[in-house]
């Protein structure tokens, strides 16, 4: 059974990768992600797993190398963070669009410039468009159980789309705190082996990867691209009760915290949706009724079932730890804004926050449930953007 | 919110102030207790003022900010104290650890805090007794088992020594050097 241990984020990703056992792990390192493939390595010189591990000279070839060993039919794998991702940039286009259930850890990082090491999640919002599915994680526990998941999901015959598992830079990855990891067995039996219907192995049925395609046929390709997204909310959920039977825990497109009765709402991912439910507690016991939706799949974007957690809310603020740059709010505002827009309209607000590792706190956030009380008791909106604990 | 111990440990880059509180962490979680142990990650360099913490409570722990108010102080280099505030955000019934030579009394006078409680060990000469170098970090978590009552002595050393067996599987001489100096510290810390 489950045993509970003291784990940093990166030890449990490592963990949960050894008892995946990918056929082909390639990988670069890069901060804040590095301890991941460094510890996996050990497993693969232990021969703790059968990996083939390729040492690739730049994260572009880790991916590329990833996709090959992916469209030959293999189980394969990479991590990285930041301007690992952005160096991957092209190819990650084409593992969606040839439909390849790569799945990749990423340790969120600032982008460069500034050159920044610590947490915020302008690397993966960056490759929200790009056809990869995004599961974000608040702790450790979570980035253990949705990289478990990841592998059933991309590979699921209906979905076949690469996955990105997304956790805090140092907060999440290099902080210790407790998990629960399954046995090695109860693993390996829930993600079963990968049956591709293609691949470039199968000389009995030959198969093209990545041949030109023009005007003729580009457009429907890329429409059954978008087809696969809409099936991808399905299979989460499957796999997420198929997950709770063996390891306890309950998964679903996001989490809705003391948010059923909820007046004021704020929507989060990753590891400040734990300090705002410290926050929601403590404001609920002054008797103000805060909620919380924290949001674990966030491509594709499940907005009817956001919309429907949300509606008949007085006001609601999104906290981004990433600029949109657009002067209109961060990529999840201006995603649950635009989702909302047929709701019962309750005020909506957007809080960017934590740029390049910055402290977020109780005491701010907070602050943010007790602007969305004057704002509801008002109904008057002064600032739809705020840039929160920053020195102005 | 529930009870959370929080604790910050101020050291110098290379004297383990990370490691100890990974240490205390994992030996808290194998008692049962929920935790959380992280440094600050700036710039890091030998000597260079760091700090690290802890988070230790019955219930899990879910807020994932800087520990800004802690309970518990541990000094593992006490050049620190008047250059780094160590007392910032500690309230006033706050315990201090601190390794030094000095009785407690005259630590109290140094770190200028009335309330609370403060708690001295000289750990870098008892690291240089049984270990053979300057190496804080261990004896100061015997200390402050001591003074947390946090777990027995038995549970820490049992945990740690674990621990210790995994990283240095060939210097059996250094495993038993950390377990004594956790031993003494245990029983030399004085408090006021």
């Amino acid at each position: 059974m489950s045993k509970r241990v003291a784990i940093t984020g990166n030890e449990a990703v490592a963990q949960a990768m050894r008892q995946i056992n990918p056929d082909v792990v390639a990988a670069y390192p890069i901060t804040p992600q590095t301890e991941i493939v460094q510890i996996f390595s050990t497993f693969v010189a232990d021969g703790d797993v059968d990996t083939e591990f390729v040492t690739v000279e730049s994260e572009h070839s880790a991916m590329s190398a990833t996709i090959g060993a992916s469209a030959a039919g293999a189980r394969a794998m990479t991590a990285t963070s930041s301007q690992g991702l952005a160096l991957m940039w092209e190819m990650l286009y084409i593992a969606a669009g040839l439909r390849l259930p790569i799945v990749a850890p990423v340790v969120n990082r600032a982008l460069s410039a500034p050159i920044n090491i610590h947490c915020d999640h302008s690397d993966t919002m960056g490759a929200r468009d790009s056809g990869w599915i995004q599961l974000y994680s608040e702790n450790a526990q979570e980035a253990y159980d949705n990289l478990i998941q990841a592998v059933r999901i991309a590979e699921h015959a209906d979905v076949q789309l690469p996955v990105m598992v997304c956790m805090d830079g140092f907060i999440v990855s290099h902080g210790m705190e407790n998990a629960e990891l399954l046995d090695d067995d109860m693993v390996r039996s829930f993600i079963g082996q990968r049956t591709p219907k293609h691949s470039l192995l199968d000389v009995d049925r030959p198969a093209t990867f990545g041949a030109l395609d023009f005007a003729d046929w580009y457009f429907e390709h890329r429409r059954q691209l978008a087809e696969a997204q809409t099936h991808v909310k399905g299979v989460v959920l499957d796999v997420a009760k198929e997950f709770a039977k063996v390891s306890g825990r309950s998964y679903d497109l996001f989490e809705a915290y003391r948010l059923d009765d909820a007046e004021l709402a704020v929507v989060v991912l990753n590891s400040a949706a734990g300090t705002a439910k410290e926050v929601v507690d403590d404001l609920r016991d002054k008797g103000m009724k805060a909620g919380l939706l924290k949001i674990r799949l966030f491509r594709p974007f499940p907005h009817e079932e956001i919309v429907a957690a949300l509606a008949g809310k007085k006001a609601i603020a999104v906290l981004d730890r990433a600029d949109g740059l657009s002067t209109m709010g961060g990529p999840v505002f201006v995603d649950v804004r635009s989702a909302m827009y047929d709701a019962p309209g309750p005020k909506m607000v957007n809080y960017i926050y934590g740029l390049g590792g910055r402290d977020i706190d109780t005491e701010q956030i907070a602050g943010v449930y007790w602007d969305l009380a004057r704002i509801a008791e008002t109904g008057k909106v002064t600032s739809p953007v705020t840039y929160l604990g920053v020195r102005e | 919110m529930a009870q959370v111990l929080e604790i910050r440990w101020h050291g110098r880059g290379g004297q383990g102030a990370k490691t100890a509180a990974i240490l205390l962490g994992e030996a808290a979680a194998s008692v049962g207790k929920y935790i959380q142990a992280f440094p600050e990650y700036g710039p890091e360099r030998m000597g260079a003022p760091v700090l690290a913490f802890n988070r230790i409570s019955d219930e899990p722990v879910r807020v994932h900010c800087h520990v800004a108010n802690p309970r518990i102080v541990v000094v593992l280099d006490p050049t620190l104290i008047g250059k780094n505030d160590v007392t910032s955000g500690v309230p006033e019934d706050g315990v201090y650890l601190v390794n030094t030579n000095l009785t407690p009394a005259e630590m109290r006078a140094k770190l200028k805090v009335k309330g609370g409680k403060v708690y001295t060990v000289d750990a870098t000469q008892i690291s240089i007794d049984t270990i053979g170098r300057a190496i804080p970090n261990t004896p100061m978590m015997g200390a402050l088992i001591r003074a947390t009552g946090l777990m027995t002595l038995e549970e820490f050393i049992a945990d740690t020594r674990h621990k210790l067996e995994m990283k240095f599987r060939s210097k059996p001489e250094v495993i038993e050097g950390n377990i004594k100096a956790i031993e003494r510290a245990y029983q030399e810390v004085q408090s006021e």
